[in-house]
């Protein structure tokens, strides 16, 4: 863990870890993650925000085998991208048996910490 | 609008050459491009090279300067960073260069030396094309980020894991001829099925090897190429280049990529062909599943159609379309900055008739030459075209 911050990028995870997710919407609805000044969809800058809902579903996954050195004692772990409606999100999934893993699985967005360096990671649990 | 005459193409063989330095392996390619040109240092106006990691693998930074003097010349030079698309754009500026009528010659080409940086260093350098903050940190990975566009793609259009190690497959059997190639080596759809997994569906034959290497084209006018007598039968008629989110949860489709569909209206638009008037192809494999985004996205099949290209005869080398007959970057090496511009000398020189693999496409033309960047956040297409 370093003393340097990314802005936005850590103000959205200390939200999150809280259950307090947010997001951005043009007014054309594209979803967006902050730090966002424009809509790089339609170029809007009134962007709105927006409440992440409790819970998504997953669109694809991967069983990644062979890490970056920062996740590198996590491999194996499942990425996915979740579509939250309005937004989607790229995390780690846990708490899914890694073989059962399937598209359309609904889950909940959250921060934790990864298994080699600490760092904070958007992680994927199962809904309910 | 000046017409681009291809003059000369030159490459370092593709491979582990984790001891090489990176000025003097594009030397190599460089300086034997001018030579197959016929065209002395002392003529090049520009220098358009690409580079990818150079900064964190060789610690060198400000690498224009310093290829052109590998070149043994000081024109202006400037180095074009764009992932892996990094010499695509290099061609597609240099293209631009002679178009505006401010050179008539230049030098387009890229170098990467990646393999010093062991595999992890090299798998934290690619992953560098992806979003760090909202990629990188979720734990995607490079093969990884292909993997979720695979999965996307099987989800919605259907297709196996076999219908891509028919791809691995044919791209390994066309790169036997090519000395040029990092791995010449046979492979089964057993072996590729069977290798360790590296991100779910892809085992290790989806991916291409990490490489070191660099490649070069020298560009030229019509008047310069008559005036000094050059043999440059083929020439760039068409260039495009397109563009995307960088990362993959911002885009509306994960099984397309519209960068690649844009470069290709834009090259196509410009060269005044049809995509059924390409009779050849090299497309940015760096996984399997990337040639059937290219092909879809080039224009060349339906979406939900390219998956069973390979399987069923038609991409491969007698079939109607060859693709990737260098072997790809699935066989023939990912030496990421410098894998554009060679796409586009292989083009070349299948057309020339100079490749070892161009009785495959004896008759043909027109063909076309597609390099990506990262997820397809950035892509160049360009049509290259016997000239009567
Ligand atoms: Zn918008």
């Amino acid at each position: 863990m370093t003393d340097v911050t990314n802005g936005e990028y850590d103000a959205f995870l200390e939200a999150l870890a809280a259950g307090e997710g947010y997001y951005r919407s043009c007014e054309n609805g594209h979803g967006l993650l902050p730090p966002r000044r424009a809509c790089p969809h339609c170029g809007d800058r009134n962007l709105t925000e927006r409440d992440l809902p409790s819970a998504g579903e997953i669109v694809t996954h991967t069983t990644v085998s062979v890490p970056t050195p920062q996740f590198e004692d996590d491999a194996p772990y499942v990425t996915a991208v979740v579509d939250f409606g309005g937004v989607r999100l790229t995390g780690v999934v846990r708490g899914i048996d890694q073989t059962a893993v399937e598209i359309g699985d609904r889950v909940t967005a959250t921060v934790e910490s990864n298994e080699t360096d600490g760092e904070r990671t958007i992680v994927f649990r199962p809904a309910e | 609008m000046t017409q681009v005459q291809l003059a000369g193409t030159g490459m370092t063989t593709f491979g582990s050459h984790p001891d090489r330095t990176g000025r003097d392996m594009f030397a190599d390619a460089g300086l034997a491009a001018l030579e197959d040109a016929g065209v002395p240092a002392g003529d090049v106006d520009e220098l358009f090279y690409g580079n990818f990691v150079g900064t964190l693998s060789e610690g060198q930074g400000h690498q224009g300067p310093l290829m052109a003097e590998a070149l043994g010349t000081t024109v202006p030079s400037r180095r074009i960073e764009s992932a892996c698309a990094s010499s695509g754009l290099a061609v597609h500026d240099a293209v631009r260069a002679i178009r505006s009528g401010e050179s008539d010659v230049v030098v387009a080409g890229g170098m990467e030396r990646m393999t010093n940086m062991g595999t992890a260093g090299a798998t934290k350098g690619l992953a560098s094309a992806a979003d760090d903050l909202y990629e990188v940190r979720s734990g995607v990975t490079f093969p990884g980020a292909y993997a979720l566009m695979a999965r996307a793609y099987f989800d919605e259009y259907g297709g196996t894991h076999e219908d891509l190690a028919h791809i691995a497959v044919k791209n390994h059997d066309n790169a036997l001829a090519n000395d040029h190639a990092h791995l010449q080596q046979e492979i089964t759809v057993a072996d590729a099925l069977d290798a360790p997994e590296i991100a779910s569906p892809f085992t290790l034959y989806d991916a291409c090897p990490i490489s070191d290497g660099a490649a070069a084209i020298v560009l030229t006018t019509p008047e310069y190429a008559a005036e000094h007598d050059l043999e440059a039968d083929v020439a760039i008629t068409g260039a495009g280049h397109g563009g995307d989110t960088m990362a993959l949860h911002d885009r509306q489709s994960l099984s397309k990529t519209p960068a690649t569909r844009d470069a290709a209206v834009d090259a196509y638009d410009d060269a005044g062909i049809e995509p059924s008037d390409i009779s050849v192809a090299e497309v940015h494999d760096c996984f399997t599943i990337a040639e059937v985004l290219a092909l879809e996205g080039l224009g060349l099949y339906s979406h939900g159609e390219a998956i069973g290209a390979a399987r069923r005869g038609e991409t491969r080398r007698d079939g109607e379309l060859p693709v990737n007959l260098s072997g790809g970057l699935k066989a023939k090496g990912h030496p990421v900055g410098a894998t554009g511009a060679a796409q586009v000398a292989a083009i070349a020189t299948l057309l020339d008739g100079t490749h070892p693999r161009a009785d495959a496409v004896d008759d043909a033309t027109v063909g076309v030459a597609q390099n990506a960047g990262g997820t397809v956040a950035s892509a160049t297409v360009h049509v290259l075209e016997v000239m009567e």
